[in-house]
């Protein structure tokens, strides 16, 4: 899977999985400041995440993901290893 | 002087209508809400009915990122409390010192069920780690007047009862209650329930409370009749704004109508089972009528608990025998669990709904599906027809599991 195919994926994610409204999407989004992705929406995102793309994260390597983008690297860094 | 409560606000989604006047109109017409469970795949179920609401959005309320945060009960109680303050044409901004005297009170008897149901099966077929962060704020039942509180700013006393079928009656009750004695000017109270599902309905028919007439799911809910077999359950919400009488006054709401007696008592006898002779919801009947000060000549119209239990329904009619003498046979008395099914702990709400609208319009709503009369019940039920009735004071039971009896009584507002 290339860098746009899980970039795809990441929005039809969160569109879908977390009800965030797809014109809010942008790789540089934070979060918590620009997409209201609370405490309990980090955890579900995880979830999603893991189901989504079949890999592991492991709670410490979660607390790197601030924006979209980080969350796309996290889960390529996953998918190559 | 002692302060009195009043009725600003009304919200309803229920099996017979998404808003007051929607519900108002289909009760009035006598129609059954009840029809084949869609929620589910009920084939190999007892029951196999139930009064669904159909066509529900959320995001007519709610904004599409919260609303999947939240259980269905939570949707419903949101959607009649939007309603109902709107209604009341409240609104308090974070800093508005009145919001710390508004506030909150849900009843409900199982709260957030479906996303316990949900969450037990998601560890159990995947494991503990994919539980969801969110299933015990959907699970819990006080968690609905929290989020009213959070999205309509009101910062005064906020709570839940949880006393079954009586809940939303309480909640009303210990609302007005709330007001009178001072420490709020505004309570957002009623109830909800969402219990159409897999594990409660199975649950319910098994302790046998629960119609199995799936060949006529119309005619399924028939109190007072005596070929009853049971209740049927529904879904849905009401919410009332209460308000201290002066602060409606002087801000020149439009007032529904005042709040002037609750009375409750324990039946003391049985986990489901009324007590024989129906001396504990008598007890709660009469307990309203001397917290309004009325006598028992002064009640113009009862909506009823009847619930269409063999069990309920004649032992509430005993009670009201009891409590109203041979002026009993002269009220109007109508069970609209007839159309509604059974909303559990949002029942008592919808129910105080319908005793104000049957003040403020001049009609009563029916019994619908009485066909045979039942010796045991032998009062006027308002057969099938709705009726034209001035009514100027009207008082509502619920009595819940676990003995919970509770009147509520509302007056016409002078």
């Amino acid at each position: 899977m290339d860098r746009a195919q899980v970039e795809e994926k990441m929005t039809e994610l969160l569109v879908n999985e977390l009800g965030i409204p797809k014109d809010k999407i942008a790789m540089g989004a934070s979060f918590e400041a620009d997409l209201e992705v609370d405490s309990l929406g980090v955890v579900e995102l995880l979830m999603a995440l893991e189901d989504t793309f079949g890999v592991t994260i492991p709670d410490e390597e979660a607390e790197s993901i601030g924006t979209v983008g980080q969350a796309v690297d996290l889960v390529l860094e996953k998918l190559q290893s | 002087m002692s302060r009195r409560v009043v009725v600003t606000g009304l919200g309803t989604v229920n099996p017979l209508g998404h808003t007051v006047d929607e519900f108002w109109a289909a009760a009035l017409a006598g129609t059954s809400g009840v029809g084949p469970i869609t929620a589910f795949d009920a084939s190999g179920f007892k029951t196999r009915i139930a009064a669904e609401i159909h066509d529900f959005d959320p995001e007519v309320y709610i904004e599409r990122q919260e609303a999947r945060r939240l259980d269905r009960y939570d949707q419903l109680f949101w959607a009649s409390s939007a309603q109902a303050i709107a209604d009341a044409g409240l609104s308090y901004e974070e800093d508005d010192p009145a919001a710390y005297r508004a506030g909150v009170v849900v009843g409900s008897g199982i709260g957030g069920i479906m996303a316990f149901q949900d969450g037990i099966d998601t560890l159990r077929q995947r494991g503990p780690d994919r539980v969801s962060p969110l299933v015990i704020t959907q699970i819990i039942s006080n968690m609905a007047a929290g989020l009213v509180s959070i999205r309509y700013n009101l910062f005064g006393p906020n709570s839940c009862i949880v006393t079954a079928c009586a809940a939303s009656a309480n909640a009303i009750g210990d609302a007005a209650e709330i007001i009178k004695r001072g420490a709020a000017d505004v309570m957002v109270a009623g109830g909800a329930e969402a219990p159409i599902i897999e594990f409660t309905v199975a649950a319910f028919a098994q302790s046998r409370a629960l119609s199995t007439n799936n060949d006529d799911p119309a005619g399924a809910s028939r109190p007072f009749d005596a070929n009853r077999d049971g209740f049927v359950m529904g879904e849905g919400a009401a919410t009332l704004v209460l308000e201290e009488r002066e602060h409606a006054l002087a801000r020149g709401a439009t007032i529904h109508a005042e709040v002037v007696g609750y009375g409750m008592s324990a039946d003391g006898y049985h986990i489901t089972l009324p007590r024989p002779g129906g001396a504990g919801a008598a007890r709660a009947m009469q307990n309203a009528l001397d917290d309004a000060g009325l006598g028992a000549d002064e009640i113009d119209y009862i909506n009823a608990h009847g619930t269409s239990t063999a069990a309920n329904d004649s032992t509430e009619t005993a009670a009201i025998k009891t409590v109203f003498g041979d002026g009993a046979y002269s009220i109007p008395v109508s069970s609209t669990k007839s159309m509604t099914g059974h909303l559990l702990g949002g029942a008592g709400a919808l129910e105080s709904l319908v005793c104000i609208l049957a003040i403020g319009d001049g009609r009563v709503p029916p019994t619908i599906n009485y066909e045979t009369p039942d010796p045991e019940c032998d009062l006027d039920y308002v057969p099938n027809e709705a009726r034209d009735v001035r009514v100027d004071r009207a008082m509502t039971n619920s009595f819940g599991f676990g003995g919970h009896n509770v009147s509520l009584v509302f007056a016409r507002h002078e």
